[in-house]
């Protein structure tokens, strides 16, 4: 792809090719007529598919419309559903169980995908085909392997029990990952460590890589000892890179869905209720459309909001 | 994966400390592939060898799970089965062996072209008007360019729940509810942000004399965007299609609010293959290998633009 | 040829609007039947082979399982989908898919193609096909009749040995047992033994989260102990009812089974799980839905002699979950008339009978009343005793926040082990009330 243009041929080739008529037409069309032709398609379908039902989720909810009953009268209700949503215990409980994913996810995916990261960082013989093979967990479908795991967890059948019972003694069938009240939150969070820690592995790669060799060549030089290398060159300059798959990883288990939906459904109780999956049931379950439209914009407003924040933070690192 | 491989010369790290870093990732990585193989062994089980306990790890291997994939089957009586005419056929002599009939062909073959033709179709349609997009964002001043490019992005900060809700009002209005064309649209315009983003990224690094040369030489600003630009960004234009087709390929949850089954994708299927009573794990294993095998070649080819693709272009290396 | 007589024909019936009771059958058509995932849908798959054979109608199915079935096709209906042209709808549906429109009206044509209700058991006819309840407004054909049930393994409760320990413990003979008491001494006397070198347990019990199945197991306790829905003088009111000390007790009771009895892991279980484990020889008893018997009778493993049934025990009264579905006509099908055609073929009392005997349980008197019957399958005299003590869940057109509340307060109270069983109960009426009241009921 690198190779230059010879400039020659191709106005030769073009004026052979190009009618003058059409090269004429053609021509007319200023550039700001090209920006704009080549940008509308998509502005508009963006606005199609999602200004528009943006606008009329708002408009919503404000309402106590419900799609499974057409011939029902919409009444509007005002601030009603914001009123009851922020009110309820159980969105509560939602939000809570919400945060436990995101955070421990978070923590779990940045550390063991930074010391991944770090220990590739050493070049071995292979690390390319081996990081090829971590790799591959994020590119499957959340869903479709949310699912399998459904089946490795189970106790007495599946993989996962025999697995720690081979490492720590314990009987396969003492504990239940999906079932027990205890465990589930942490089932749902070893299954996106697995998934995505690889995505977090290859940002912090990016950012170790990113440092220029002069400067350990500085610290060697100052007689830096490895541990003090570490904590004010390598971590501090890796930083912005593991600031920004925080963001990525966080926004996206923010709005899980499909994995936590598949594997517990959101039980035992509502342990692993989700707020995706609790927005799940009041819309398409309960098809209280109005409720779940406001529940919606609070959400996307959560995590708009937290993430202006979050990139703001992110640039005053950036800067320094 | 590779790199630039700079010159270490103090920092080089040293033999032993290597070694040890490759013992630990080999060993993260054969950890990371046991569910995969997992999956994979249990489509070559027999049902009752896949809920056996404990889990059997030496197994006859066997293609049931296959067969059950693609078929549906009844369990009748031995005078019922005697009525019938003799099995026709590989499955079917595997169904009669378990006092079954096999009734019809399942579901998973046209919900698997369901998921190629959705996932190519949303894909030609967003790399096509993310190439455009990001091309007019590139090279022009267009007014409000920073807010247009952040609003492209937003949208994919919705929770997709919350988008499904006001889509399937709308697609029940008109008539695109269970629909290819449908979804299509719906997975272009979830897609189109991520390629706009991506390929402008791509856009960007091709450097703006080539096309003013050529445009110097007589070309209009389409054609050099036809000859000059889009053989350039080949490279990107192909690693933006895969990422999207991964995206359309992996997608669950509208599928799973939004078709039923004109429409339906594997992924909402592939979790509700059930067999007779219980799941059938071996055919939901099955699915799931025969699904997961495009996105491992995709892996592979992709693995040099992975982290632009996964980080929206914000880091490039 | 054939192609262009099928398209006359579809102009035909569509210029000429034909009535249903003379449908344009149109060659090589094909109308999609949607039904959930189980047994007795692909047995119903080798029965339609005849009326596709007899119609040149084609037939596509689309199955969905249990935990996902509701969801799935009440979405579809919510959506004037067009995948399904007839649909084996769940009983509760009825209320909302006959106010909102989504199942065509089936009087008029019952009664032109001389289809009587009076030839279907008329608990099946009450659960599955009217809206108002006890009114003659039919919305569904009685497609498939069902209830919650038992089956245990015979040969395990007629070890002498098993049966000599179990008469020194409880002064009884090891058998069916007649209460749910009895139930839950058995479930216990298995739980934790050694049989055949494996370790078993009690019982298979509901206790699913996602859809409806720890509902439909708690209730098949709830009912024996007295439990009601409402007032029977005073509709919806519940307080005294929902929460009574019999609902209570029962409640406790199926806590109490669920903690002593089941495998581990139990957590999630319906109908799937609890087959598997049957099926696996991990338990001695399994409650399920008897759509399941057939299959399980004739299964290699724990089939044949190895298989006993009973009806739901009682305690203070009798009572059982009523299962089972109507087959009923989609409003917004572009097939209606192949589609009701399907229906005349299908009450038909051979066909019906070919029905039973693939598999499938038939509504129909002419079936289940034959002298015959209670001895063509281990299991049909169970059957018709509890299809006689059914009682059903709410099928108002809100039956889905109703059930949701009550999947979410007795699977935090039973599994998830949060507060006692009287504030379980208590929450629920608060939520059902909630939810009577949004629909202006209460």
């Amino acid at each position: 792809m690198n190779g230059t243009l010879p400039p020659k041929s191709l106005a030769e080739r073009a004026a052979l090719a190009t009618p003058p008529t059409v090269a004429m037409r053609v021509r007319g069309l200023s550039d700001r007529a090209v920006a704009w032709i080549f940008i509308a398609p998509t502005i508009v379908l963006l606005l199609a598919i999602n200004i528009f039902p943006l606008i009329w989720t708002i408009q919503l909810s404000f309402t106590n419309y419900r799609a499974n009953r057409p011939n029902a009268p919409v009444r509007n209700v005002g601030i009603d559903n914001y009123h009851s949503i922020l009110t309820d215990p159980d969105i509560w409980a939602a939000m809570q169980a919400t945060a436990h994913f995101v955070f421990w996810t978070i923590v779990l995916q940045t550390v063991i995908g930074f010391t991944l990261a770090w220990l590739i960082d050493r070049k071995f013989r292979g690390h390319g085909f081996w990081t090829t093979i971590i790799l591959i967990p994020m590119m499957l479908s959340p869903a479709v392997v949310g699912n399998f795991w459904r089946f490795l967890y189970q106790p007495q059948i599946g993989g996962f029990n025999y697995f720690v019972s081979f490492f720590t003694g314990l009987p396969p069938s003492s504990f239940e990952m999906i079932g027990s009240v205890k465990l589930a939150p942490w089932a749902i969070v070893v299954v996106d460590t697995w998934m995505w820690t690889p995505y977090v592995m290859l940002i912090c790669l990016a950012g170790l890589r990113s440092i220029p060799d002069y400067i350990y060549e500085a610290a060697e030089v100052d007689r830096a000892s490895p541990l003090r290398q570490f904590w004010s060159i390598t971590l501090p300059m890796a930083l912005p890179f593991i600031m920004l798959a925080v963001l990525f990883r966080g926004i996206e288990n923010f709005k899980m869905f499909d994995m936590v939906n598949l594997l517990t459904s959101g039980g035992p109780g509502s342990t692993t209720e989700v707020a995706s999956i609790t927005l799940k049931r009041e819309a398409f379950e309960k098809w209280r459309t109005g409720f779940s439209s406001a529940f919606a914009i609070i959400l996307f407003v959560t995590v708009f909001g937290l993430a202006n924040i979050y990139v703001k933070a992110l640039n005053r690192v950036k800067q320094r | 994966m590779t790199g630039i491989t700079t010159a270490h010369s103090v920092v080089e790290p040293g033999a032993r400390s290597r070694r040890i870093a490759a013992a630990v990732v080999v060993v993260y990585a054969v950890l990371t592939m046991l569910p995969l193989v997992w999956i994979f062994m249990t489509s070559l089980k027999t049902p009752p060898d896949s809920i056996s306990y404990p889990p059997k790890i030496v197994f006859q291997p066997t293609l049931e799970g296959y067969c059950n994939l693609f078929t549906t089957r009844s369990r009748q009586t031995a005078e019922y089965i005697r009525s019938l005419p003799p099995p026709s056929g590989f499955c079917e002599q595997i169904a009669r062996d378990r006092n079954m009939v096999v009734v019809s062909a399942s579901n998973y073959a046209p919900r698997f072209v369901n998921s190629l033709i959705i996932a190519f179709g949303s894909t030609f349609c967003a790399v096509t008007l993310g190439t455009l997009a990001a091309y007019g964002f590139s090279r022009f001043k267009v007014p409000l360019a920073d807010d247009l490019l952040f609003f492209i992005l937003s949208t994919r900060m919705m929770p997709p729940i919350a988008v499904a809700i006001p889509i399937y009002l709308m697609y029940r209005e008109l008539g695109l509810s269970d629909t290819k064309l449908g979804m299509i649209l719906l997975y272009t315009a979830v897609n189109v942000s991520l390629a706009v983003w991506l390929l402008k990224g791509f856009i960007d690094e091709i450097p703006r004399e080539y096309e003013e040369a050529a445009m110097i030489d007589g070309y209009t600003r389409l054609q050099s965007f036809r000859k000059v630009v889009l053989p350039q960004a080949a490279t990107g234009i192909a690693a933006t299609a895969i990422f999207c087709l991964i995206f359309a390929w992996n997608e669950y949850a509208f599928a799973v609010l939004l078709t039923s089954g004109d429409a339906q994708t594997a992924p909402p299927f592939i979790p509700i293959i059930i067999g007779e009573g219980g799941q059938d794990w071996p055919a939901v294993a099955a699915g799931t290998t025969l699904f997961l095998i495009p996105i491992l070649v995709f892996t592979v080819l992709l693995r040099k633009h992975l982290l632009r693709g996964i980080t929206f272009g914000a880091v490039r290396k | 040829m054939k192609k262009l007589i099928a398209g006359a024909g579809a102009v035909a019936a569509a210029l000429l609007a034909t009535p249903a009771t003379t449908p344009a059958m149109a060659q090589g058509k094909t109308i999609t039947l949607c039904w959930a995932a189980w047994d007795p849908a692909n047995a119903l798959v080798e029965l339609s082979k005849d009326f596709t054979a007899k119609s040149g109608v084609n037939m596509k199915f689309e199955f969905v399982p249990w935990p996902n079935f509701a969801d799935r096709m009440l979405n579809e209906l919510n959506s004037k989908g067009k995948l399904c042209d007839l649909i084996i709808g769940d009983s509760q549906w009825i209320g909302g898919s006959a106010e909102n429109g989504h199942y065509v009206k089936l009087n008029e044509f019952f009664d032109k193609n001389g289809i009587k209700m009076s030839d279907f058991m008329s608990a099946t006819v009450t659960g599955y096909s009217e809206w108002p309840k006890g009114t003659p407004n039919y919305w569904a054909l009685p497609a498939m009749g069902d209830a919650l049930g038992w089956t245990y393994r015979k040969d395990w409760f007629a070890r002498p040995d098993l049966q000599a320990a179990f008469k020194a413990k409880y002064n009884r003979d090891l058998a069916a047992p007649k209460t749910q008491s009895e139930l839950k001494d058995i479930a216990e006397f298995f739980q934790g033994r050694e049989i055949d070198g494996k370790k078993v347990y009690g019982a298979a019990i509901f206790t699913e989260r996602g859809s409806e199945g720890i509902t439909m197991g708690v209730n098949n306790a709830l009912y024996p102990f007295g439990f009601e829905y409402q007032d029977p003088k005073k509709p919806y009111a519940m307080d005294g009812f929902v929460n009574s000390a019999d609902a209570i007790k029962g409640l406790e009771f199926y806590k109490a089974l669920y903690k002593c009895c089941t495998p581990p892991g139990y957590t999630d279980a319906y109908m799937q799980e609890g087959l598997d484990a049957f099926k696996s020889g991990q338990v001695a008893m399994q409650m399920n839905w008897f759509a399941f018997f057939p299959g399980l009778a004739k299964d290699e493993k724990v089939g044949g002699d190895r298989i006993g049934f009973f009806v739901n025990p009682g305690e203070k009264t009798k009572g059982s979950q009523l299962g089972g579905q109507g087959l009923s006509v989609v409003a917004y099908s572009n097939n209606k008339n192949e589609a009701l055609e399907y229906i005349k073929w299908f009450a038909q009392p051979d066909v019906q009978k070919k029905w039973w005997s693939l598999g499938g349980y038939s509504a129909a008197k002419s079936v289940l009343e034959d002298p015959n019957f209670p001895k063509t399958a281990p299991f049909a005299g169970d059957f018709l005793v509890a299809m006689g003590q059914v009682k059903d869940f709410w099928a108002e057109p809100s039956y889905a926040q109703l059930l949701l509340a009550m999947q979410k307060r007795v699977h935090d109270y039973v599994v998830a082990d949060r507060g006692t069983a009287k504030e379980a109960l208590d929450a629920l009426i608060a939520d059902w009330k909630k939810v009577f009241k949004d629909d202006g009921k209460l």
